[in-house]
C-alpha cells in the first residue's frame, strides 16, 4: 500500500483510501482529505516523526502513524 | 429597542475575532492558531434601532464532535435560540471554507455569509462574484475586510435585513438519490405530524448524518418505531448509489462537489500564481527546517526571557525610585506612627514590590502576543510533537503549555483543544509546571539578589526551561501509571504568517497589563495590609519598653543591633510570626525560616503576593541600613543560596494561584481534580525541593 509518506517531496498525490475510523477520519475528511483530493507530502521533520503536507490552500502537520493511514494512488 | 440574537461561526483563522472587533469596535484577543476563541464569548452593541448580540463561537472546521470546542460550536448552533448565523468565511481559501457553510445551510437557519478578508484576496488575484454568490446560494453575501473595513457597514445593514425579512430556501441541494432519501423521512415524519422546533429537512439531515444528539433524542420517541425503518431504507438506497460506505463520506462529498461547483461560477483567479512559492513556505523552510527548526525555536524563546530581564530592569530602578520617593513623602505627612507603619510598611511596600515588575510582564506578554497572532505557534506544535509524543503529551499541547507561561487560567481553558479526555487531563495537570507571569516577578527578584546581573537572563532562561522539564518528566509518569492508553491523533492546520497588527498585540497587553496592575491596586494591596497586621499585631509592650531601655544606654553600634534584634523580636511574636513558627518545622529539612514559608503559604492566594509578602517581612525586620535598602540585598543577606534554590524549585512546582484552582478544577471536570492536583503538585515540589537545597548545600 502506497501512503502519502512514500510520496516524493512536492509531488501532488490523490487520495485512494482513507484507513481508519472515527475521529481521526472526521478530522481528515474536514481539513478536505478524502478520495479522489489532491494532496502533497511538503517536508517532515528529522527524525520523520512529524509530516506536513498540502491540501488545497492550508498546509497541515501530521504523525508518521497518522500520516500512513493515508493511502494515495 | 429591538434585538437581534448573532451565532458567530468560522472556521478557525478566519479573522473572526478582528472582524467583531471592526464591527462593534469593542477589544477581543485574537490569535492565529486554532482555538483562540475556547469558549463563547458575547459582545453586545447598538446599531439603528437594535440591539445586537454577536456569540462569537469557537472556530470549527466542521459541525462534528470533534474537539471539546467544536463540541461547544455544534451544539449552539443545534440546540440554542439565536436569530441568525452569521458565517465568516477566509476568501483566500473558499474552497475549505465553504465545507463549513454548507453545513450550516443545512442547519436551515436564517443566514448572512461574510467574505473576509477580501484585501488579501485581491491582492492574491482572486476575483470573487459575491451577487451571482449571493443568488446561487440564496442568502446574503458581503465582501469585508477587518483590516480596510471594508464592507463593515453593508454587513450591519444585511444582517438588520435578513433578520427582518422571512427565510429564503435554501438551495443547497444533493444529488437525486440523496435528496429522495431526504424527502421520504421528511414525508414520514409529515404523516406522523410529528412535532419540533427543527425543520424537517434539518432534522432528516441530521439523522442521514448521523448525528448523535438527534439520534438519542428522536430513538426515544414513538416515532421511532416506524421511523427507524424509513430511515434505514433511505440510507441503504443512498449507499447502493455510491461508491463509498460511509454515510459521513458521501455527505462530505456531497457538499464538496456543491462548493466546487458553486467556485467555478463565483470565482476568478487572475494571476496565474497559484504554483509559485508563497511568502509562507518560505519562512517555513526556514522556520521549519527539520535541523534548525528547533534550534531557532530555542533561540528565540531564550531571547525573549533576555529581553524580559535586560529591557525589563532599566525601568525597574525608576520605578524603585519613584516608590520609595512616595512612602517617604508620604510617611513624613502622617503623624500618626501606626498609621503611618500602615501605609508606607504595609500598602506603599507591598504594591510597590508589584509594581516593579510591570515592565518585565509587559515584554513577556508582547513575546507571547507575538507567537499567537503570527501563526508561528502551530509550527513549534509540528516542531515539537514527536519531542511531546515520546513524554505521552500531544504536539498541540504545546498551545495550552506555552499560554501557561502567560496565565495558568487562559491555558486551562485552551487545553480544550485536545479531544481526548485523557490527553486533556494530562496537560491540565501539567500546565501548573509553565511558570506564570505572576511568578515572574519572583524569578526576577531571586535572580537578581543571588547571581551575577550579566547571567541573571540566563537564569531565568534556566528555570522556565527546567520547569518545563519537570513537568514533562512528570507527564511522563502521569502517562505510565494515570492515564494509560492509547493517544490523540495529531492532525493540525498550520495557518498562513499574518503580519501581527501592532494594534491588536497593543489592545491584548494593554489589557493584561492593566488587569495585573488592578490587582496590584485591589487584592495586593488589601493582602499586603493583612500581612503587614498579621507582622505588626498582637503589640508587645513589655518586650519593646524592655528594649528601649538597653537602647537608651547602649553605644552607637550596638544601637543598632539592638534595634535590628527588637524588630526580630516584634516579628516573631506577632500573629505572623506565630502561624510561620508553628508550621516552620515541616520547612526546615527544605532550608527554609518561617518567613520564607509564610511567603510560599500567602503565594497560594496569588503568586504576586508573595513578593510583597517577602517585601513586608523583610522591610520591617533585619536589617535598616539605609544605603542597602531594596529588597534584593536584603533577602541575600538573610537567606542562604541553598535555601533560595529550593524557595525558587518550590514556587515552580508547587500550586498555582487560588483562581487558577478553581479554573482546573472546573476544566478538569470536578472539585476532586484540584485536590489531586493540589497533592501532586505538593510531592513534586517538596521533594525536589529537598533534593535541591541538599545538592547546593
Amino acid at each position: 500500500m502506497k501512503t502519502i509518506v512514500d510520496c516524493e517531496i512536492n509531488k501532488p498525490c490523490i487520495v485512494k483510501k482513507l484507513h481508519t475510523q472515527g475521529a481521526l477520519r472526521q478530522r481528515l475528511i474536514s481539513f478536505g482529505i478524502l478520495k479522489g483530493e489532491t494532496i502533497t507530502y511538503l517536508s517532515s521533520t528529522a527524525l520523520k516523526n512529524t509530516y506536513k503536507i498540502r491540501v488545497g490552500k492550508m498546509s497541515i502537520a501530521l504523525r508518521l502513524e497518522e500520516a500512513k493511514k493515508i493511502e494515495v494512488e | 429597542m429591538k434585538n437581534i440574537k448573532i451565532a458567530l461561526v468560522g472556521q478557525p483563522n478566519v479573522g473572526k475575532s478582528m472582524l467583531t472587533n471592526a464591527m462593534g469596535n469593542t477589544t477581543l484577543h485574537v490569535g492565529n492558531f486554532s482555538g483562540v476563541t475556547v469558549d463563547k464569548k458575547e459582545i453586545s452593541f447598538q446599531y439603528d434601532d437594535y440591539n445586537i448580540t454577536m456569540v462569537d463561537l469557537p472556530g470549527t472546521y466542521m459541525l462534528n464532535d470533534y474537539s471539546k470546542e467544536e463540541k461547544v460550536t455544534s451544539s449552539y448552533l443545534r440546540h440554542e435560540e439565536y436569530d441568525l448565523i452569521l458565517n465568516i468565511v477566509d476568501s483566500t481559501n473558499l474552497e475549505r471554507n465553504l465545507q463549513l457553510t454548507s453545513e450550516l445551510l443545512a442547519l436551515d437557519k436564517k443566514m448572512v455569509i461574510a467574505l473576509n478578508i477580501i484585501d488579501e484576496a485581491k491582492k492574491e488575484g482572486i476575483e470573487i462574484d459575491s451577487k451571482q454568490m449571493s443568488n446561487l446560494l440564496n442568502i446574503d453575501v458581503v465582501k469585508t475586510s477587518a483590516q480596510t473595513k471594508e464592507g463593515i457597514d453593508e454587513l450591519l445593514k444585511d444582517i438588520v435585513k435578513t433578520h427582518i425579512t422571512k427565510k429564503r430556501d435554501s438551495k443547497l441541494v444533493f444529488n437525486e438519490h440523496i435528496e429522495n432519501s431526504i424527502s421520504s423521512i421528511e414525508e414520514h415524519l409529515k404523516q406522523n405530524n410529528y412535532v419540533s422546533n427543527s425543520s424537517y429537512r434539518k432534522i432528516a439531515l441530521e439523522l442521514l448524518s448521523k448525528n448523535r444528539d438527534r439520534y438519542s433524542q428522536i430513538s426515544h420517541e414513538p416515532i421511532w418505531i416506524t421511523l427507524s425503518a424509513v430511515l434505514k431504507d433511505a440510507i441503504d438506497s443512498i449507499k447502493q448509489n455510491s461508491s463509498e460506505s460511509d454515510m459521513l463520506d458521501i455527505l462530505a462529498e456531497e457538499y464538496m462537489a456543491f462548493n466546487k461547483g458553486l467556485i467555478t461560477e463565483t470565482v476568478k483567479v487572475t494571476k496565474l500564481d497559484a504554483e509559485k512559492i508563497t511568502l509562507t513556505q518560505q519562512i517555513d523552510n526556514t522556520l521549519m527546517h527539520p535541523l534548525f527548526g528547533l534550534p531557532i525555536f530555542i533561540f528565540l524563546m531564550w531571547g525573549l526571557f533576555q529581553l524580559t530581564f535586560e529591557i525589563g530592569s532599566i525601568p525597574m530602578d525608576w520605578i524603585d525610585g519613584f516608590f520609595g520617593w512616595l512612602g517617604d513623602t508620604v510617611g513624613s505627612s502622617i503623624a500618626n506612627e501606626e498609621l503611618r507603619s500602615l501605609v508606607v510598611d504595609g500598602i506603599i511596600a507591598g504594591v510597590g514590590a508589584v509594581v516593579l515588575f510591570v515592565p518585565n510582564i509587559i515584554i513577556l506578554f508582547i513575546g507571547i502576543a507575538l507567537l499567537e497572532s503570527t501563526g508561528y505557534m502551530s509550527r513549534v506544535a509540528y516542531l515539537l510533537d514527536g519531542f511531546f509524543h515520546k513524554f505521552g503529551m500531544h504536539g498541540q499541547s504545546f498551545i495550552p503549555l506555552v499560554t501557561g507561561f502567560g496565565c495558568s487560567i487562559p491555558a486551562y481553558m485552551s487545553a480544550r483543544i485536545l479531544k481526548n479526555d485523557r490527553d486533556r487531563l494530562l496537560t491540565l495537570f501539567i500546565i501548573s509546571f509553565m511558570s506564570c507571569g505572576a511568578r515572574l516577578p519572583i524569578y526576577v527578584l531571586f535572580a537578581g539578589a543571588f547571581f551575577e546581573n550579566d547571567s541573571a537572563g540566563n537564569v531565568l532562561f534556566i528555570i522556565y526551561i527546567s520547569g518545563a522539564m519537570i513537568g514533562l518528566i512528570a507527564a511522563k509518569v502521569l502517562r505510565m501509571t494515570v492515564f494509560k492508553g492509547p493517544s490523540e491523533p495529531f492532525v493540525m492546520e498550520m495557518p498562513k504568517y499574518r503580519m501581527p497588527s501592532t494594534r491588536l498585540i497593543w489592545t491584548t497587553v494593554k489589557i493584561k497589563t492593566w488587569m495585573y496592575l488592578k490587582k496590584a491596586g485591589t487584592f495586593i494591596a488589601a493582602a499586603s495590609m493583612l500581612v503587614w497586621f498579621l507582622s505588626n499585631y498582637p503589640k508587645n509592650l513589655e518586650l519593646k519598653q524592655s528594649y528601649e531601655a538597653k537602647i537608651e544606654v547602649a553605644s552607637r553600634v550596638e544601637k543598632v543591633e539592638l534595634e535590628n534584634r527588637l524588630n526580630e523580636k516584634i516579628l516573631e511574636h506577632s500573629y505572623l510570626g506565630t502561624i510561620g513558627k508553628f508550621i516552620e518545622p515541616a520547612f526546615t529539612p527544605i532550608g527554609m525560616d518561617w518567613k520564607m514559608a509564610v511567603a510560599l503559604q500567602t503565594g497560594l492566594a496569588a503568586k504576586e503576593v508573595v513578593v510583597s509578602t517577602l517585601g513586608v517581612l523583610y522591610s520591617l525586620g533585619g536589617d535598616v541600613d539605609e544605603q542597602n535598602s531594596s529588597l534584593a540585598s536584603k533577602l541575600k543577606e538573610n537567606i542562604s543560596l541553598a535555601s533560595a534554590i529550593a524557595f525558587l524549585i518550590i514556587i515552580m512546582t508547587y500550586l498555582p494561584c487560588f483562581a487558577a484552582t478553581i479554573v482546573f478544577a472546573k476544566e478538569a471536570g470536578g472539585f476532586k481534580y484540584a485536590v489531586y492536583l493540589f497533592i501532586f503538585t505538593t510531592v513534586i515540589a517538596y521533594s525536589l525541593a529537598f533534593i535541591g537545597y541538599h545538592l547546593v548545600l
